[in-house]
C-alpha cells in the first residue's frame, strides 16, 4: 500500500495517530523475519562463541583483485558503468562460464548485479507475475521464498530428502506437485546441505522441467567449491538453455562477499527483462567491485585452487568427527557446510542449538532455518580456521557425550 | 602385466606422492596437528600417516619440527632478551677451499640459526640469535669475522619481525564477521 493510499483510508488524517500511515503491505506481513534471524541475536548476546553458523569465507580476497578495485578508485572510476555492468567484465565472465560447458553472449546474454543474491530477486521479480507458481527445492538459501513472495509469486516447495542425499529428483518433484509450477528454483551446490548434483543426476530433473515446461533458476554461487567430480549446470543439457537462468558471482569463491558482486546468464529476452527491473533498482554493480571482479577473473584461479583445497580439508576433517562421535551427517561434496542430523535424545533442531550455544558456546543454525526438508539437522559452516573448527568439534562431542 | 595393472600402479605412486606433498604442507602449516586430525583432513588412516611422515623423516626430507615465535611478546612472558640479527658475509675462496667448507664451519657454532649460500651483492646469508646485541656483536668480531675466507661482514639487527615461517604476527586473530549469515 502507498503512503497516500494509506492516508486516505485514515479518512484524511482524523484517526492519524492511533493507526501509523506507514502498514507494512500484506506481501511483507505475510513474510515472516529470516529463521536465521532470532538465532544471530542469541548467538550475538554471547561472548566466545565459535561460530559454525556463518555463510562466508574466512579467507579475504586475493590482493590483486583488492588492488585492482584500489587502482580502479585511484584513477577516479567512481561513475555508474552501463546497467549490465562493464563490458569487459561481462566478456570474462562469458569466457569463464566456458569451463562449464555454457556459452553466452557477453552483450545480451550476462548480466552484472549487486550480488548473486540481487540477481535472483530480480529474476523473481522480472519472471514471476502474481499467481505464478514457483517450485523452491528446500532445504535452501533463506531468500528465495521471501524473493518469490514479493514478487507476488506462490511458493510451491519442494522438500528434498536425506535418503536422496538431498538432490532433486523427479520423484520429489512429482511429489510436491510441481508439474505445475512455472518455474523451479534450486541451488546446488546447496547451502545449506552441501548436496552437489552430477550431470547424470541433472538429466532426469532436466526432462521432468522439458515435459512440464517449467523454466529453472539455478543458483550456481558455489560452483566452485565442489570437492568431488566437477560442477555441472543444466543449462549445458539439451534442450535447457532457452529455459534456465544461471546465477553465480564473487562472494563464495573470491571470497569477496563485500564487494556484492554477482551475475546472472540466460536467454536474450530473460536478461533483458532482469536488467529492466535491475535498472530501476540498482541502475549498475558497484563499479570498484567490477574492476575487482574482472581481475579476479584474470589471475586469481590459483588462490581460488588454494582455498578449495583448505575447505576440502576442512570438510574431510569435520566430516571425520561427526563419524567418531556417532552424529549422522551427510556426506557433503560441495559449498562450505555440513548438515549433521540432530543426534539423540534431541527431536528438535532449534533446541539442540540452543541448548548447544548455551552449554558450550557454539553456534550452528538450526536446518528448519531453510525450509522444507531442513527439520531434525543442523547446518554447521566450515568456512572458519581448523583451530576452531577443532575447539568446536571438541566441544559438541562432549555435549553430545554428557547427553547420553 | 596388463595396461590396467600399469594403470593401477601409477595411480598408487601418484597418490602416495600426493598424500607426501599433502602431509608436509600440513605439517609446514601446524607441526602439531595430531596423527589423528592429519588422517582426518587428507582421508588416510593414522597409520598410513605415521608411515608417510616416517619416511619423510628418514629420507631427510623432514628434518625437525620447530615453534614460530614471536619473540618480542615472549620477553613479556618470559624475561628473556632476544636478539635477532642478519649477517651477510663475503668470503673469497682459493684452490684449497670452498663454499662447503666454509659453512661447514660456520654451520657448527650453536649462535647460528640458518646459514644460505646466496646470489646476488654476497655469498652467504646468516641468520644469528643471542641474548643481547653486545653478544651477537662478539660472536660475528671474534667467531665468523676471524674466518680467514671471511673478507666482509655486514650486520642487521631485526628491529621488529611482522611475519615469520609463514606466520602473519598480529595483536588478535579475531573473527569479525557476523556470527549467524545465511
Amino acid at each position: 500500500m502507498s503512503l497516500d493510499e494509506a492516508e486516505g483510508e485514515d479518512g484524511g488524517g482524523e484517526d492519524g495517530e492511533s493507526e501509523a500511515p506507514l502498514v507494512p503491505s500484506q506481501r511483507v506481513q505475510n513474510t515472516p523475519p529470516s529463521g536465521i534471524r532470532r538465532f544471530f541475536e542469541l548467538a550475538e548476546e554471547m561472548d566466545d562463541v565459535i561460530s559454525l553458523g556463518v555463510g562466508e569465507p574466512d579467507f579475504t580476497a586475493p590482493w590483486t583483485a583488492r588492488e585492482a578495485a584500489i587502482a580502479s578508485l585511484e584513477r577516479g572510476q567512481t561513475s555508474y558503468t552501463a546497467n549490465r555492468g562493464m563490458r569487459e567484465l561481462r566478456e570474462r565472465i562469458a569466457e569463464d562460464a566456458e569451463r562449464w560447458d555454457l556459452s553466452y553472449d557477453a552483450d545480451e546474454e550476462v548480466i552484472v548485479t549487486a550480488g548473486a543474491s540481487e540477481a535472483i530477486d530480480a529474476a523473481f521479480r522480472a519472471l514471476v507475475d502474481p499467481g505464478d507458481t514457483v517450485a523452491v527445492a528446500q532445504p535452501c538459501y533463506v531468500s528465495y521464498e521471501p524473493g518469490v513472495r514479493f514478487a507476488g509469486g506462490e511458493v510451491l516447495p519442494v522438500p528434498t530428502r536425506a535418503a536422496d542425499e538431498f538432490k532433486l529428483t523427479p520423484d520429489v518433484l512429482r511429489d510436491a506437485g510441481a508439474e505445475d509450477a512455472d518455474l523451479l528454483v534450486y541451488c546446488f551446490p546447496n547451502n545449506p546441505t552441501g548436496a552437489t548434483m552430477s550431470v547424470e543426476e541433472l538429466a532426469p530433473v532436466a526432462e521432468f522441467c522439458k515435459a512440464n515446461d517449467i523454466g529453472v533458476l539455478s543458483d550456481e554461487i558455489y560452483a566452485d567449491l565442489t570437492y568431488e567430480g566437477d560442477h555441472a549446470s543444466i543449462a549445458a543439457l539439451p534442450g535447457m538453455r532457452e529455459r534456465t537462468v544461471v546465477f553465480n558471482g564473487f562472494s563464495k569463491a573470491y571470497a569477496m562477499t563485500g564487494l556484492r558482486l554477482g551475475y546472472a546468464l540466460g536467454p536474450a529476452g530473460a536478461i533483458e527483462a532482469i536488467n529492466r527491473v535491475h535498472q530501476y533498482a540498482m541502475l549498475s554493480a558497484p563499479t570498484t567491485a567490477q574492476y575487482a571482479a574482472i581481475e579476479a577473473l584474470e589471475s586469481c584461479a590459483d588462490e581460488v585452487a588454494e582455498m578449495r583445497r583448505q575447505y576440502d580439508r576442512r570438510r574431510q576433517f569435520v566430516l571425520s568427527r561427526f563419524e567418531e562421535m556417532g552424529v549422522e551427517c551427510f556426506e557433503a561434496t560441495g559449498a562450505f557446510y555440513v548438515f549433521p542430523e540432530v543426534p539423540d535424545p534431541w527431536t528438535d533442531a532449534e533446541t539442540f542449538a540452543e541448548d548447544l550455544l548455551e552449554a558450550e558456546s557454539v553456534a550452528m543454525v538450526p536446518g528448519d532455518a531453510f525450509g522444507a526438508g531442513g527439520g531434525g539437522h543442523l547446518r554447521a559452516s566450515y568456512a572458519t580456521g581448523l583451530d576452531d573448527l577443532k575447539e568446536a568439534m571438541d566441544r559438541l562431542e562432549r555435549f553430545v557425550e554428557d547427553a547420553d | 602385466m596388463s595396461d590396467q595393472s600399469d594403470d593401477a600402479a601409477a595411480d598408487g605412486g601418484q597418490d602416495e606422492t600426493e598424500a607426501r606433498a599433502e602431509l608436509l604442507d600440513l605439517l609446514c602449516e601446524n607441526a602439531r596437528y595430531s596423527t589423528d586430525d592429519l588422517a582426518r583432513m587428507t582421508g588416510l588412516d593414522a597409520a598410513e600417516v605415521e608411515d608417510v611422515i616416517a619416511d619423510l623423516e628418514s629420507a631427510g626430507v623432514v628434518q625437525g619440527y620447530a615453534a614460530v615465535v614471536d619473540w618480542e611478546r615472549a620477553e613479556s612472558v618470559t624475561e628473556a632478551e632476544h636478539v635477532h640479527a642478519l649477517v651477510e658475509l663475503n668470503v673469497e675462496l682459493d684452490r684449497e677451499t670452498g663454499y662447503e667448507d666454509i659453512a661447514d664451519r660456520l654451520a657448527q657454532f650453536p649462535e647460528v640459526q640458518a646459514l644460505r649460500l646466496v646470489s646476488g651483492n654476497y655469498d652467504f646469508a646468516l641468520e644469528v640469535e643471542e641474548a643481547s646485541m653486545s653478544k651477537v656483536s662478539r660472536f660475528i668480531s671474534e667467531k665468523v669475522a676471524p674466518v680467514p675466507e671471511i673478507t666482509q661482514t655486514v650486520t642487521h639487527y631485526v628491529m621488529d619481525t611482522y611475519k615469520e615461517a609463514g606466520h602473519r604476527f598480529e595483536e588478535t586473530g579475531d573473527d569479525d564477521r557476523l556470527s549467524v549469515t545465511p
